[in-house]
């Protein structure tokens, strides 16, 4: 059973990791979480890029939130900023396409393609 | 929607766009009385009389890319269908108050879903500084979780949404709620 206790381990442990991830400027994955958003699915998706972000232990990325983008048939949809690059929209995202993105777009720098909104028509 | 977790998810972002810096978001199942009740209360702006005669439109909305907003009608047509309840209670300054009151039971009420994920996208997505207080009460008993509490054990130094944290507040949750479920 957890408790609340265990959050002075959590801090202790990941202390040094937090100011790391405050200094870099890195890369933004932004999930549109408005309703239409939410109802395609956005919450496990969101969830998803937040394990797999831990998982990794990647220091420079945050997982964000927006409201609706405007193209409501292609939620969830899912933006990755990374400076000095290109926007890269990704749609339809589910969250097994997650650990895929995040393995050749976000640490290797190739975005996925076939999951772009490019590709989507 | 197919989870009411995620009918709360959308209304408690309504809450984030009137620039509430405290949500409550209160869950209280009774299975003797049959009932569900949902409050989510907010100190954001609020709306005046005229915003809240026709907040249950699907046509209005606050945002500019598209001229629908379905997150309230959608609830409405959810009480409409369990022989739920709807209000809204909000004055300009003074924070918004929804409730919603469901029969428990009623065949057409989809299943609360998964709270501590709720509350992870939640709290992950979030601007920095706003707080979110979940109770959840079943038959009596009750659990409740503040983030301020979790703010005060990290410090001012480790962020809510450092992934190590936001797992913990996830397990941290649903074991809460699974125990006063099982009591």
């Amino acid at each position: 059973m957890k408790s609340i206790a265990d959050l002075e381990k959590i801090r202790q442990a990941t202390l040094s990791k937090v100011n790391l991830r405050r200094e870099s400027e890195g890369t933004r994955i932004v999930v549109g979480m408005a309703t239409c958003g939410i109802a395609a699915g956005a919450r496990p998706v969101m969830n998803a890029f937040v394990d797999e972000v831990g998982k990794r232990n990647l220091l420079n990325v945050i997982v964000a939130q927006t409201g609706c983008i405007g193209m409501c048939r292609y939620e969830p949809i899912v933006e990755i900023t990374t400076p000095g690059k290109d926007k890269v929209t990704y749609v339809n995202v589910k969250p097994e396409m997650v650990p895929r993105i995040v393995a050749e777009h976000v640490v290797n720098g190739q975005p996925v393609v076939e999951y772009t909104i490019g590709q989507a028509e | 929607m197919n989870e009411i977790s995620l009918y709360i998810l959308d209304l408690v972002q309504n809450s984030i766009t009137a620039g509430a810096k405290h949500i409550r978001i209160s869950i209280t199942v009774d299975t003797t009385a049959d009932s569900l009740t949902i409050v989510i209360e907010d100190d954001g702006c609020g709306m005046s009389k005229e915003l809240l005669s026709r907040v249950t439109s699907p046509f209005t909305t606050t945002r500019k890319t598209r001229k629908v907003g379905l997150g309230i009608p959608m609830i409405m047509q959810l009480c409409e269908m369990c022989e739920g309840r709807f209000h809204i209670d909000s004055a300009p300054g003074k924070g918004t108050v929804l409730t919603l009151a469901f029969k428990a039971s009623h065949v057409d009420l989809p299943p609360m879903g998964s709270l501590p994920e709720t509350m992870l996208s939640l709290i992950n997505g979030a601007p920095e500084g706003i707080e979110f207080n979940l109770t959840y009460g079943y038959n009596g008993e009750s659990f409740d979780f503040d983030t301020m509490e979790i703010r005060q054990m990290l410090g001012e130094d480790v962020p809510l949404n450092t992934p190590e944290v936001l797992s913990w507040i996830r397990d941290y949750i649903k074991e809460n709620i699974e125990q006063i479920e099982h009591q």
